[in-house]
């Protein structure tokens, strides 16, 4: 009925949490949280493609806390050898999670926290299709994306598209730990310390 | 689940000691619950004062500096590379740091929580000992003996170069002293004082102490017949006698002594007098202590009434350098000290030979230092290099005033070379009648070296732009550095001719970035440390600091701290070679101290693998300021 739908009755207790942490009063924003995550997907359009594996690390205070740490993957409903190629994914000896608990415990570990990605838009559609496939709203969080950021320090005055691997080498950070989501996930939170640093919020 | 993030960080600590005594899952759950930060260049990451973090930190790239601020000059001790440790302080001191932690270029760290480790630390002895060693050695890594750097530098006294370096050391004093009761008969005492050479005497009652008899009590009151001598202890016995506890300081014991104007400090087990008796620190033991301090020193040299006891001092001040280098006092300081004795031991030097000569010197005279000595960067015994400027006299008195100087100089070069230090191999010394002349002689002689420096016969001797004033007439030596200075202003040539020579030191890395060792000859594979690294930088610093007139400040590290300030566009490369020329010299200097030797050459197999990084990273300013010079002189004028 459109009345449960407005008063929220038949949603799931997980998202009724997850909405929680936005209801809250303006909380002082000393201690605001980042997490940091990286996506593997089977491919670059988000409408088709579908998300493999997301790994994801929280900065509290300019600090990375390693034990705030978050990594799912995520069983394929399809199977599909291109995408194991594209994506250099195969894990068999991880537990894999059907996309709903995925996003069950991926909520659960974001919270409130401020989003950061490189090139973020993408992660965040394909998020948000998969909450709409749970028949679910999009994501509250507010988000900021390295990409931007790193235009932002570089004074780029139309929008450019930088790879990772790009700003990695601009700002001399080690990619090798760049094999998975959750590699992905530490680099881009190094290059996001680094860059607030330089830019100074 | 698994956390790869802390697997990579576990994987990185394992190189390191302490960590590599860990197991992987031990280590696991430390990077479990460790953090990342990243700091920029010249950030503070802990400042002197401040109190301790929850945190301790291991470098994972980049750089941080750690430094000591007094009297407003903060004063670089040390620079931690990849996988050193820092800000340990708190496992030993749960006050504040000692020192500032800044980052000296864009480095990523790893923060440890104190209470994550501490287990480990108390489960392992491994981990136990590495920690217990480096605090007691002061080095950074104990395992990593020859070239170490500072593991807990943060605890780590500083001594100003004016204090002495020892006196904030704990006191080495008396175990177990002899002791009295107080029904002890004052004669027996006296006899056991007499016949055991000592001057005290503990009195005790259950091993706690109640008094003290001295030989101050025994005239006082005995040899005055103030009292018969077969008192008993407690008649005369001084009550109550100052306790202390175990290891003071020289310094507190000293002052103790001198507040309550005695000679004697009993040491208690807790420093009350409410405890056993475990020591005796006497005035004696305070001068002892101090005797290779550098106050002490400098007076014994102005004491010494001839060349052994100059030598003593000179053998005393090799253990001085030994001592600080193992301290881990800054180079910069130990250089200021050392050189600061060694030119007293010349000046007392030449007085002596001024005394034998039997006749007061013909002429005023000035007595210079050159080259290294004149840079006043002598830590080890190197050779020595000297010249005598006297004032002009008629021509007639010539001859007889040089041949006075020259049989001066040559008793000075002897009593030196007894003393220890080596004559100079190209005979650049005072008494080679070429090196000891007349005012107008040497201005003449510094006119041809500047405007004809190149030219057949001349051969520019650079030792002679790095002089110090050692003894004699200063407005002699004033005179010769007016005519540099007017001489050399915007000498094209003069200047083309010294860059060329800066940069004819061979380089200290191949291609590869391998080290250029020796050929052939008895230093086959080691590591020219002197003429690829110190001399590239110290012939540089030279003739980039004549080409700005600087001709006051003479040593390397003095030189690039006044560039800096000059041109402050290469500030930065300039305080990199001040740092870079520093390690060098700490490395020559335990290599000389190791092998007994001048430290020219490294044997690179005895490096350690972290060492051979650090050395490489001083190498980096060196191509940059032969670069530098490159650009700034036109060095095709003179080929």
């Amino acid at each position: 009925m459109a009345l449960d739908w407005l008063i929220g009755a038949n949603l799931p207790q997980f998202w009724k949490n997850y909405l929680a942490h936005f209801e809250k009063e303006e909380k002082q924003e000393v201690h605001k949280r980042y997490v940091v995550f990286d996506m593997e997907t089977t491919g670059l359009n988000w409408r088709e493609d579908v998300i493999l594996s997301i790994g994801a690390i929280g900065i509290n205070d300019n600090a990375i806390e390693i034990k705030d740490f978050f990594e799912i993957f995520i069983r394929q409903e399809k199977f599909n050898p291109q995408s194991i190629a594209f994506s250099g994914v195969f894990k068999d000896e991880e537990e894999k999670y059907v996309e709903a608990e995925a996003m069950i415990q991926f909520l659960n570990f974001i919270k409130d926290a401020t989003l950061v990605s490189h090139n973020i838009n993408l992660d965040i559609e394909m998020i948000n299709l998969a909450l709409k496939r749970l028949e679910l709203g999009r994501l509250k969080n507010s988000f900021m994306d390295t990409n931007a950021l790193y235009q932002r320090w570089q004074h780029h005055v139309e929008d450019t598209q930088v790879s990772l691997d790009e700003v990695c080498d601009a700002l001399k950070i080690n990619k090798s730990d760049r094999l998975t989501a959750s590699g992905n996930a530490y680099t881009t939170a190094l290059v996001f310390l680094k860059l607030k640093a330089k830019l100074g919020f | 689940m698994k956390n790869p993030v802390a697997e990579n960080v576990a994987n990185f600590l394992k190189y390191f000691p302490p960590f590599s005594s860990l197991t992987f899952s031990e280590l696991l759950s430390i990077a479990n619950q460790s953090k990342i930060i990243y700091l920029e260049k010249n950030q503070t990451l802990f400042k002197g004062g401040e109190d301790t973090h929850k945190d301790f930190y291991v470098v994972k790239s980049g750089a941080v500096g750690l430094s000591l601020t007094s009297d407003a000059e903060e004063t670089l001790v040390d620079k931690c590379d990849e996988g050193d440790i820092l800000g340990l302080r708190p496992f030993f001191a749960k006050n504040h740091y000692l020192m500032t932690a800044k980052a000296r270029e864009e480095s990523i760290i790893c923060a440890i929580p104190i209470a994550a480790f501490e287990p480990l630390v108390t489960g392992n002895s491994e981990v136990l000992k590495f920690l217990l060693q480096s605090f007691a050695s002061h080095t950074r890594n104990p395992y990593d003996k020859e070239h170490s750097g500072k593991l807990i530098s943060e605890n780590m006294i500083f001594a100003e170069h004016t204090t002495d370096i020892q006196y904030f050391q704990p006191i080495a004093y008396t175990k177990n002293p002899i002791t009295a009761n107080l029904d002890d008969v004052v004669m027996y005492i006296a006899k056991t004082m007499s016949n055991s050479a000592i001057g005290s005497v503990i009195i005790q009652r259950d091993k706690l102490p109640i008094g003290i008899i001295t030989d101050r009590d025994l005239r006082s009151k005995i040899a005055t017949g103030l009292f018969p001598i077969d008192v008993t202890a407690d008649k005369i016995m001084t009550t109550p006698v100052i306790t202390v506890p175990e290891n003071i300081s020289v310094a507190e014991a000293q002052m103790l002594m001198l507040k309550h104007n005695v000679g004697h400090l009993c040491v208690t087990k807790d420093g009350t007098e409410k405890s056993f008796i475990t020591g005796i620190i006497s005035e004696h033991d305070v001068v002892a202590a101090q005797s290779n301090t550098p106050g002490v020193l400098l007076k014994q040299t102005r004491r010494a009434s001839e060349g052994k006891e100059l030598k003593v001092v000179r053998e005393k001040l090799s253990e001085l350098i030994q001592n600080s280098i193992d301290k881990n006092i800054p180079v910069y300081h130990i250089t200021n000290i050392v050189s600061e004795i060694n030119v007293a031991i010349t000046r007392r030097a030449i007085e002596l030979a001024v005394q034998e000569m039997g006749t007061p010197p013909p002429a005023r005279f000035v007595w210079i230092n050159i080259g290294s000595q004149g840079r006043k960067e002598q830590l080890l015994l190197t050779d020595q290099d000297n010249a005598l400027i006297f004032e002009d006299v008629d021509s007639n008195e010539y001859e007889m005033v040089k041949s006075y100087f020259l049989v001066l100089a040559d008793k000075v070069v002897h009593t030196l070379k007894y003393v220890g230090y080596e004559m100079s191999p190209d005979d650049v010394m005072a008494n080679n009648p070429r090196w000891c002349k007349s005012v107008t002689d040497w201005i003449k002689q510094y006119n041809t070296w500047i405007n004809t420096p190149a030219e057949r016969g001349v051969e520019l001797s650079t030792l002679f732009f790095d002089l110090d004033f050692v003894y004699g007439i200063p407005e002699i030596e004033q005179v010769i550095t007016e005519t540099i200075i007017k001489n050399m202003d915007h000498n094209k040539k003069f200047f083309a001719y010294l860059a060329a020579d800066t940069l004819k030191n061979p380089a200290p890395l191949g291609f590869f970035r391998q080290f250029l060792v020796e050929n052939d000859g008895e230093h086959k594979d080691s590591f020219d440390i002197k003429s690829r690294a110190l001399e590239p930088l110290g012939d540089a610093a030279r003739v980039l600091a004549l080409s700005h007139n600087l001709v006051d400040f003479t040593g390397t590290y003095q030189r690039y701290k006044k560039l800096a300030e000059i041109e402050p566009e290469n500030e930065e490369l300039f305080n990199n070679c001040a740092d870079a020329f520093n390690v060098l010299m700490r490395f020559r200097t335990e290599e000389g101290l190791i092998n007994n030797s001048d430290g020219k050459y490294l044997n690179l197999k005895d490096l350690s693998k972290s060492d051979k990084l650090k050395l490489k990273h001083c190498f980096q300013p060196i191509n940059e300021i032969h670069d530098l010079i490159k650009n700034r002189f036109s060095l095709t004028y003179i080929n």
